[in-house]
């Protein structure tokens, strides 16, 4: 077991990557603080680690709240001790041109996508530095390395995961806090079937171009977790301030 | 174990970053054939994994020369009748501006560090296709991202190797193969003592000048090695064309 003895603290937990991200730390011994605004869907994710004989709580929280952020985190000091292990991956996505994008979204996104990071990280950096270490992953996203169609928020959003990763892996690293990022290539998530629906395109059009990449296919969200699991780890010991990218190949360059 | 029934092809791998990535790759059930130009060297590391129940063979190469490349793929074939995981880790430096480098040098770094990892690629590449699947890593560096000083057929060949990397990957992607690079930081190789000593600094200075990143250290090539097996096991199955930074935070800025 990888994170025996470990806790970890994981936003937008209920779906997706957070969920199996969730699912795969308890599988590898860690404590899990799982925060959404999907309580019933966090609270299932919660159930299943409870019953595989997993240590986990499900906080109703929204990220882009300082107090809430804050609730999150003294709960998981309360009822676990301690924080390892942040992974900050609650995002959300407006598939719009600038021309198309209301100020509500752009700003709605901005704080799920990276306001998010800053306010959980800055409750959750002082227990790491009392610990002597800790690691923070957070989501970017492909497009936080190049841009896509109709994606300016999202893209911006991302971009600025990608380079606030860096600015506290710089920060941080003399504390031993080591900060990283994924960024993913389309995965099998709700939010691919949320992006097809925003287009006003089918989920099947939608995939057939999703999985024009060189493996030929999208990612799963295990595979993403597995990638987490990498960084939260001691395997990834001396890797700080690095965007991982786990997309396939998509941006390698076109097939 | 995480490389069970598994075959890695490793060059360079009588030191460094390629002989931890040997023992740890045989250690997680792997059976290495392992390369280098020393042969004496490939004889100790050989001897080490064998003595710990591991499976492996010695394979002196010069991957700038095809007819051997074409042969180390062989004799691993033969030995061990399958090859999934090829390394492509032997590596030379010279710390050299474009004035100081002679033109012997700059061959020297580029056919071993970039021509060396097409070649190895290029033979290993038909046996994992035809077997429907294989992982190729590709050990490029820090300097393969940013410029360094001193430091001109280096940076040259470890950004060509990053963008190999990702030409191979959306070439053999379909094919089930997947291709990706590490990009170290210094790390505690005999690279590291041999640099400073061309460039005629003191170990002391030196060392404090590599530490001068995030994380205050240089890494351990234990720490490169788990990167390696990362990439080269089944949890980077979505991985392809990228290029895997390890070194402490020192190109985050």
């Amino acid at each position: 077991m990888q994170l025996a003895g470990r806790v970890a603290t994981i936003t937008g937990g209920a779906s997706g990557i957070g969920r199996a991200t969730a699912l795969l730390f308890a599988r590898e011994g860690a404590a899990i603080a799982l925060a959404d605004l999907k309580t019933d869907a966090g609270q299932r994710v919660v159930d299943e680690i409870v019953q595989a004989g997993g240590r986990a709580f499900f906080e109703s929280a929204d990220v882009t709240q300082s107090a809430d952020c804050q609730r999150l985190v003294e709960r998981t000091i309360r009822e676990f001790g301690r924080i390892d292990i942040l992974f900050n991956n609650a995002g959300i996505i407006r598939r719009a041109t600038v021309l198309d994008l209301s100020e509500e979204d752009w700003d709605r996104v901005m704080a799920v996508n990276v306001k998010s990071i800053y306010l959980l990280s800055r409750e959750v950096i002082p227990y790491m530095q009392k610990a002597g270490s800790g690691t923070i992953i957070n989501t970017a996203s492909g497009w936080g390395l190049t841009g896509g169609a109709r994606a300016a928020v999202y893209c911006a959003s991302k971009g600025a995961v990608v380079l606030l990763t860096k600015a506290m892996a710089i920060d941080h690293g003399p504390r031993k806090i080591r900060v990283n990022c994924i960024c993913p290539g389309d995965t099998d998530t709700g939010m691919l079937r949320e992006e097809a629906r925003q287009l006003g395109e089918s989920n099947s059009s939608f995939l057939a171009e999703s999985v024009k990449r060189p493996l030929g296919r999208v990612g799963t969200p295990e595979e993403i977790a597995q990638a987490a699991l990498y960084l939260a780890s001691d395997a990834s010991s001396f890797v700080t301030g690095t965007a991982l990218v786990v997309d396939g190949g998509g941006l390698a360059g076109s097939v | 174990m995480r490389l069970e029934n598994k075959v890695a092809l490793i060059t360079g791998g009588t030191s460094g970053i390629g002989e931890a990535a040997a023992e740890l790759f045989a250690r997680e059930g792997a059976k290495v054939a392992i390369t280098g130009r020393n042969e004496t060297r490939g004889h100790a590391v050989m001897a080490r994994i064998l003595e710990s129940g591991g499976r492996t063979i010695f394979l002196r190469t010069d991957v700038r020369k095809a007819a051997e490349c074409q042969r180390a793929v062989d004799e691993t074939l033969r030995s061990f009748g399958r090859l999934d995981i090829l390394f492509n880790n032997a590596g030379v430096f010279f710390p050299q501006t474009a004035l100081e480098c002679s033109e012997e040098e700059w061959d020297l770094q580029i056919d071993i560090n970039l021509k060396g990892t097409f070649l190895m690629s290029k033979y290993a590449l038909g046996p994992m296709i035809a077997q429907s699947g294989g992982v190729i890593i590709n050990n490029s560096s820090g300097w393969g991202i940013v410029g360094g000083d001193k430091a001109v057929a280096y940076c040259a060949s470890k950004g060509g190797v990053v963008l190999l990397t990702k030409a191979m990957a959306v070439d053999h992607g379909r094919q089930g193969i997947r291709v990706n690079c590490i990009c170290p930081g210094d790390v505690d190789t005999p690279m590291l003592p041999e640099d400073a000593r061309m460039r005629g600094l003191d170990w002391k200075t030196y060392l404090t000048g590599c530490e001068n990143r995030p994380l205050g250290r240089i890494g351990t090539v234990d720490e490169i090695a788990k990167a390696v097996l990362f990439l080269a096991s089944d949890d980077s199955s979505f991985m392809t064309g990228a290029a895997l930074v390890v070194d402490g935070g020192g190109t985050a800025d």
